[in-house]
């Protein structure tokens, strides 16, 4: 199972470097937000805590961005391309299949975190300086595990659609808000903390931000590990429903 | 007579024909749902960074979404006939141009500004954002000459499309340098002079700013300057694109490379 993983994250992230256009996106794109996001904090006069604070928000938004419409279309592009029939047959649970899918899209997405780390030191002086750098690392390792999980499961959940892109796209805006990338949940309103709750990248993040801090960031990385294994779960349920019901309504290839 | 039906007739099937985005399942969560969100994800970052009031962030993120529709469907004017095989039928086609490609342009106006008008009036009500009725009017017409210099840029973008594949792509980069250059969330007066001087030359930077005029209580008149050069802005760019569609498309015929791009 590891090796099947292991060589298909491998081969998709070969897949997904091969475009440059796609690549300069997935650096630009996240880039444009946390240029903007850098000039409103240095507007404010926002310094040290508080600036590495929105660098390290900021330099996740990449992760999910590179996740939340391509996720969502990922199946309807192999359905185009042909492949998602093989996908279906494979002697895998389809579920397993998509990790490496999502997976790679959210460690392209890693580059871009790099990328705007980078250019707030560079272009905005904003002075990296993280606090426990082994702590963080496994963070960003955790938190694009579980963003990868997170994609997975809509992926999966759209694979009867074939405009789920608008819907994925649609997405990434909220969990940039209510996954406290920038914006303390507490500062949310209160109905929309259970909300936050269940979502991995909030822990991540705010497992990110701990050790960058120098805070413990173990009990955030722990209840992100959980809820990214709770969407492998129900991804394994709504998988093995949605295949079932194609295959008896004889719609993969027609959604 | 011929250019007229073109324009509108010719405009209005192309846009029914190339968008899908009239399906509900992409029309509401694009032109409704990611702008009002944009708005909030932004009112909120303000607060946290403690600059500026909710309405500053409402009108920047609200008007600068009717982009979206200007910019990707203008985009779409090539890249959607070259996805359903009718390019060269559009180039080897007889018909004038110029009409054929503002006729196109017509329905995405519409469109954009009905997207920024929702975003502002939506987001307004949820923010309790005060927009007294007597700016309204005034409102309007900045959205609209907003949405008319958009899409002037995005007819730029339909003319590289005849050698960029990808216009989705371009189009979000467009996207981005207009909310990072053209003072939707941070003044223009409060970036560095080299940005300042960029956010001069792009669509909406104009049209952004005489909206947050008009919402602080100050006439239509009084803004004008900054309206008419908006609409200027937008000509050029419109000129610019439909002078690169000649060029991109004669090269492509000579060079055949019409549908490899």
């Amino acid at each position: 199972m590891l090796r099947l993983v292991g060589v298909a994250w491998w081969l998709q992230v070969k897949m997904r470097s091969r475009s440059a256009f796609d690549g300069l996106l997935s650096l630009l794109w996240p880039g444009f937000f946390a240029t903007t996001i850098f000039m409103m904090f240095r507007q404010g006069d926002a310094s040290g805590p508080a600036l590495l604070s929105a660098a390290v928000g900021s330099s996740a938004m990449g992760i999910w961005s590179a996740v939340s419409t391509t996720s969502a279309f990922a199946l309807q592009m192999e359905r185009r391309q042909g492949t998602l029939e093989l996908l279906v047959l494979a002697p895998q649970p389809f579920a397993l299949l998509l990790v490496p899918l999502t997976l790679s899209m959210a460690t392209i997405g890693a580059y871009s975190m790099v990328a705007t780390l980078l250019w707030g030191r560079i272009a905005f002086g904003i002075e990296i300086s993280i606090a426990d750098p082994v702590a963080f690392v496994l963070a960003v390792v955790v938190t694009v595990f579980a963003i990868g999980m997170l994609g997975m499961l809509i992926a999966i959940s759209s694979i009867r659609y074939r405009s789920a892109w608008a819907v994925g796209s649609a997405l990434e805006m909220p969990v940039w808000l209510i996954c406290g990338f920038l914006v303390a949940i507490n500062d949310l309103p209160a109905w929309v903390r259970p909300l936050s709750a269940v979502l991995a990248p909030t822990w991540g993040v705010a497992a990110m931000r701990s050790a960058a801090t120098g805070h413990s960031p173990w009990a955030n990385l722990g209840w992100c590990l959980l809820t990214a294994a709770s969407y492998g779960v129900i991804a394994v349920l709504v998988s093995r429903w949605m295949v079932h019901s194609a295959r008896a309504n004889a719609t993969l290839a027609l959604s | 007579m011929n250019s007229l039906r073109l324009f509108f007739v010719g405009g209005l099937i192309s846009y029914r024909a190339l968008f899908g985005w009239l399906s509900p399942w992409i029309l509401i969560p694009t032109f409704l749902f990611a702008p009002l969100f944009q708005i909030f994800l932004f009112v909120y970052i303000g607060r946290t960074a403690g600059v500026s009031d909710d309405r500053f962030f409402l009108i920047g993120n609200a008007v600068v979404n009717a982009a979206v529709p200007c910019l990707f469907a203008m985009g779409n004017t090539i890249g959607g006939e070259r996805n359903a095989g009718t390019l060269p039928l559009l180039i080897a086609s007889p018909a004038k141009r110029v009409p054929l490609f503002l006729g196109r342009a017509l329905p995405v106006i519409l469109n954009g500004f009905l997207v920024a008008v929702f975003a502002l009036v939506v987001g307004a009500l949820l923010l309790r954002v005060d927009l007294p009725p007597a700016t309204w009017g005034g409102i309007a017409v900045a959205i609209a000459a907003c949405s008319i210099s958009c899409t002037g840029l995005g007819l730029l973008g339909a003319a590289v499309a005849l050698r960029v594949r990808e216009t989705a792509v371009m189009s979000n980069i467009v996207l981005g340098t207009l909310i990072v250059f053209a003072g939707v969330n941070v003044p223009v007066g409060a970036m560095p002079g080299w940005m300042q001087g960029v956010a001069q030359w792009l669509p909406m930077t104009h049209g952004i700013h005489a909206t947050h005029d008009l919402a602080a209580g100050r006439s239509l008149g009084s803004v004008s300057g900054a309206l008419l050069t908006e609409l200027l802005l937008g000509a050029f760019y419109a000129t610019l694109g439909l002078a690169l569609l000649r060029w991109l498309e004669w090269e492509s015929r000579a060079r055949a490379t019409l549908d490899t791009a």
